[in-house]
């Protein structure tokens, strides 16, 4: 089976995408023959052409707002974003439009695309490049949001965003892009969205992460088998819709919770998986639910990011707080 | 002068009556408004000759129209009835428009390829331009025509949507109907250089400015614009301008930014009134017809009235209809 790490599961993922579906597009900035700054779409002009895999001019709202164009036309575009942070140009289209068709239109017109765009801190790139809001687009109804952690998660489920009916923002940890290599099969496969992953099983805690934050909070379960303590991690992998089955079976059994987020802490996703587990499982927890979070600050300077960046003693901390109650 | 652009007499009879029948629709909204009987009021007084110009140049069987709010005149002339905008203004489950869900004005319906806006202004002209990047790579050659006043072309999404159409030769039609007022704010303190025509000097197409209170000048503007469009020599603007006859909408009170003799002014250039005269003066309108027209159109409003006080209210399960595809498609 082939080798790839993140980026080279993403563009495997659109290539397939491309040679499959004749009315899927590609747009953004720098996508045909540079490639994407990311090189997420490296050789994908070359071989589908300038209409397909289209450079738009440099204004994010143009990008969103052409799609939507585009997918009234029945086309089905993957637009690029280059950094979650410069979505917001586009946000108006997003939460005005594209997140709304389908309800004023009563069903005449869904709004079949995917908003791909890299996201979070961890490579020293300094504020809107390493933004983390994720929760204003979890906020939206009539959108899905979905963050990979490895690159067999991320072709499955940009795969799966690709297909689906409905608009589909899929984040991409900028920090994983390059992080690991593991084995990720050249046929198509899905992982259907809403659907999260149970990545290590324990019985002492639950450790809830995505994006990101996933090879952290793994790294910190095996620190603490040091500790005798066996940690559950479910990698949520889609913001919304979310898997609530999975996490409540989860607390049912271990009665502790962490969340981990790199996002600030004030409404960020971890408050709405702590609110569902309370109306859920209250009965079960022997414990606080903890948060392990950015803070509330902009995404910090450069040279301070691992600050702000949630890591293996902060999450073991927070474990210790939490069995100790 | 009808003749000479290839109007016929019965095609501009019927503009006249779709004019009248578009004002006589205005005013039944105000009064509805006036009654507490509908929440919302919002007025194309003055804008019904751009209306009938852009109607009578578009292909109603493939041309899209990602409209503005005030082109009440435009969506009858495309099709839509009386009672689709009364359901529309008493936001009714049956309302074609989008099922009671949107504001007066924001005009959608799949039956003519319109496609319904939003509230913060302008952004609908950037979906035009998706449209017709699709068209293009699909082979068709439908025109994609959009619409907004002069206070929206001041939007970012408007530069945007032009400088793309520029670049890529769309066959799009920029309408920009500079009313002269962004609710409050006058032309002067919108626009340097007062026109939005000459801005299409930079995004490399062509810009004009026409009378938008005559019906022929908006005509032969945007049967140029159309034709070029459908040859595939990409987007025109145009700018027509013409003057706001009534308030912005019917929660504002226009005598606290304009004066009573401007607005009287004004009113003696009513496109509805210039496009009668030329009719008159032709001899193509009598007094009879006129009052036959006028009854009929009446009595269409008032059925149409009473048919959208009676129908029914969205039910309470149709708010989580439509959110995702799961949630069942008409």
């Amino acid at each position: 089976m082939p080798v790839s790490n993140m980026i080279e599961s993403i563009r495997d993922a659109l290539g397939i995408a491309l040679a499959a579906d004749d009315d899927l597009l590609i747009l953004g900035e720098d996508v045909g023959r540079y490639g994407g700054v990311f090189r997420a779409t490296e050789g994908l002009q070359e071989r589908y052409g300038p209409d397909r895999v289209i450079d738009m001019p440099l204004a994010e709202s143009s990008i969103i707002g052409a799609a939507i164009g585009l997918a009234l036309e029945g086309y089905k575009p993957v637009c690029e974003i280059q950094f979650l942070g410069f979505l917001y140009p586009g946000f108006e289209q997003l939460i005005s439009h594209v997140s709304r068709i389908r309800y004023r239109t009563q069903g005449d017109y869904g709004m079949s695309m995917v908003i791909r765009a890299p996201m979070g801190s961890g490579v020293k790139s300094h504020e809107l490049h390493s933004d983390s809001f994720e929760s204003f687009y979890v906020h939206i109804p009539g959108i899905k949001v979905v963050v990979p952690s490895n690159p067999y998660d991320a072709k499955g489920l940009l795969l799966a965003a690709i297909d689906d009916p409905d608009p589909v923002i899929f984040l991409e940890p900028t920090a994983l892009y390059r992080a690991e290599r593991e084995e990720v099969p050249a046929e198509i496969y899905q992982i259907p969205l809403g659907a999260a992953k149970l990545v290590r099983e324990g019985q002492d805690l639950t450790m809830i992460a995505w994006g990101g934050m996933v090879p952290v909070v793994k790294e910190a379960a095996v620190q603490l088998v040091e500790d005798q303590i066996q940690c559950e991690i479910i990698d949520i992998r889609s913001l919304y819709p979310f898997d609530q089955d999975l996490i409540v079976q989860s607390v049912k059994k271990t009665g502790r919770v962490i969340v981990v987020h790199e996002a600030p802490r004030t409404l960020g996703v971890g408050a709405e998986v702590a609110a569902m587990i309370q109306e859920q499982a209250f009965l079960f927890l022997e414990a606080p639910i903890m948060r392990v979070t950015g803070y509330d600050v902009p995404t910090p300077l450069g040279a301070l990011e691992h600050v702000n960046r949630p890591d293996v003693n902060r999450i073991k901390k927070a474990v210790q707080q939490v069995l100790h109650y | 002068m009808h003749i000479s652009l290839g109007l016929t007499d019965e095609q501009v009879l019927e503009m006249y009556r779709y004019m009248l029948m578009t004002r006589k629709l205005d005013d039944r909204m105000w009064l509805l408004n006036r009654a507490g009987s509908i929440p919302f009021a919002i007025s194309c007084q003055g804008h019904e000759a751009i209306h009938m110009g852009v109607a009578y140049t578009l292909n109603h069987e493939k041309d899209w129209v990602c409209p503005y709010y005030r082109d009440l005149g435009l969506m009858l002339a495309l099709g839509q009835t009386c009672r689709d905008q009364l359901l529309f203004a008493f936001a009714r489950k049956e309302d074609p428009n989008s099922g009671g869900r949107q504001m007066p004005g924001h005009f959608g319906d799949r039956r003519f390829r319109i496609l319904s806006g939003s509230s913060p202004v302008g952004t609908q002209v950037l979906h035009a331009v998706g449209i017709a990047y699709g068209g293009r790579l699909t082979g068709s050659d439908h025109v994609v025509f959009t619409s907004c006043g002069e206070g929206s072309a001041n939007q970012g999404d408007f530069h945007e949507a032009c400088n793309f159409a520029g670049v890529h030769r769309l066959p799009v039609i920029f309408m920009v109907e500079n009313n002269k007022y962004a609710i409050s704010v006058p032309l002067r303190k919108q626009v340097a250089g007062e026109s939005i025509a000459a801005r299409a000097n930079g995004y490399g197409f062509p810009g004009v400015t026409v009378d938008g209170t005559d019906v022929f000048a908006v005509y032969q503007a945007m049967k140029e614009a159309v034709d070029r469009a459908r040859r595939g020599e990409g987007p025109t603007l145009i700018e027509a301008v013409t003057y706001r006859l009534q308030p912005h909408s019917s929660d504002d009170d226009d005598s606290s930014y304009r004066s009573r003799d401007e607005v009287d002014l004004a009113k003696k250039r009513d496109p509805i009134q210039l496009f009668r005269n030329y009719l008159v003066e032709q001899g193509l309108l009598s007094d009879d017809y006129e009052h036959r027209v006028i009854a009929r159109i009446t009595k269409e409003i008032n059925e149409a009235t009473e048919y959208a006080e009676q129908a029914p209210d969205p039910d309470p399960s149709d708010l989580y209809r439509y959110i995702y595809a799961t949630d069942e498609g008409r």
